[in-house]
């Protein structure tokens, strides 16, 4: 279902949709089978599909992050919207997540 | 302040309800033709209180939540997210950033946060055993439609 694409080491998923709670499960277990692959050293969350978010999604990038992080990878987000960013920065989320252009 | 509408809606705690609740508290505040921005906030704060009630109101168990709105004649929005779960025990420790009772499901424990930064006004009530009611004010600067404001 979660369209994305890998390459040299490089996962990149796009998130779409609503993000909430609810929604947010079944993504987790789809990425999460993703990063089982140990070749995936970073991943990257393009937002720009992402048309409704709450604070689910901050635990989201969270515990990916923490799963990279002890592989030595790395987590990042790309085409956030103004709201998204919001959201993201409260929780200072962007001091372990880079935010690429 | 005279009330200009008021709806109340009773859903049981089930993650698909969430995006319902959105959608009912926008259908709700739209006739006062809100900004993108205003409608947005509302629509996050209310998915938060709603999440917090299925997952720590009554912990993924059945139960019922409770959406009561009213829109009051200045244009304020007051929502009540009703829950008769098991409650907060600490009120102010639980509206702290980061702070969560799930830490094995990714909650970010920062729903507060969000409800505050987005809404004038965030209040608890609770009784532990009893439940929990999270009020959430806003005053919309929007104003209605001179067509709506005729009909």
């Amino acid at each position: 279902m979660l369209s994305y694409e890998k390459y040299k080491g490089k996962l990149t998923v796009r998130l779409k949709g609503e993000l909430d709670h609810a929604s947010i499960a079944p993504i987790r277990a789809e990425l999460d089978q993703l990063l089982n692959d140990p070749k995936v050293k970073h991943l990257v969350l393009d937002m720009e599909g992402v048309s409704f978010m709450d604070s689910s999604a901050i635990g989201l990038v969270i515990g990916r992050y923490k799963a990279l992080a002890r592989r030595g990878g790395s987590v990042s987000v790309t085409r956030t919207a103004p709201r998204v960013d919001r959201i993201f920065e409260m929780a200072g989320l962007y001091q372990i997540v880079e935010k690429r252009a | 302040m005279k009330i200009k509408n008021e709806m109340r809606l009773d859903f049981p705690a089930a993650g698909k309800n969430e995006s319902f609740a959105r959608l009912v508290i926008s259908a709700f505040v739209l006739p006062l033709n809100p900004t993108l921005e205003e409608l947005a906030d509302v629509k996050t704060a209310v998915s938060e209180a709603v999440t917090n009630a299925i997952v720590h109101g009554y912990a993924d168990a059945p139960g019922t939540v409770r959406l009561h709105a009213v829109l009051y004649e200045d244009d304020t929005l007051k929502v009540d997210v009703i829950d008769n779960g098991r409650g907060i025990e600490d009120i102010a420790l639980a509206r702290t950033p980061f702070f969560t009772t799930c830490g094995e499901d990714e909650r970010s424990g920062m729903g507060f946060t969000v409800m505050e930064s987005f809404m004038d006004e965030v209040s608890v009530q609770s009784k532990p055993g009893r439940g929990t009611t999270v009020t959430l004010v806003k005053r919309l600067r929007a104003c209605e439609t001179e067509s709506a404001r005729r009909a």
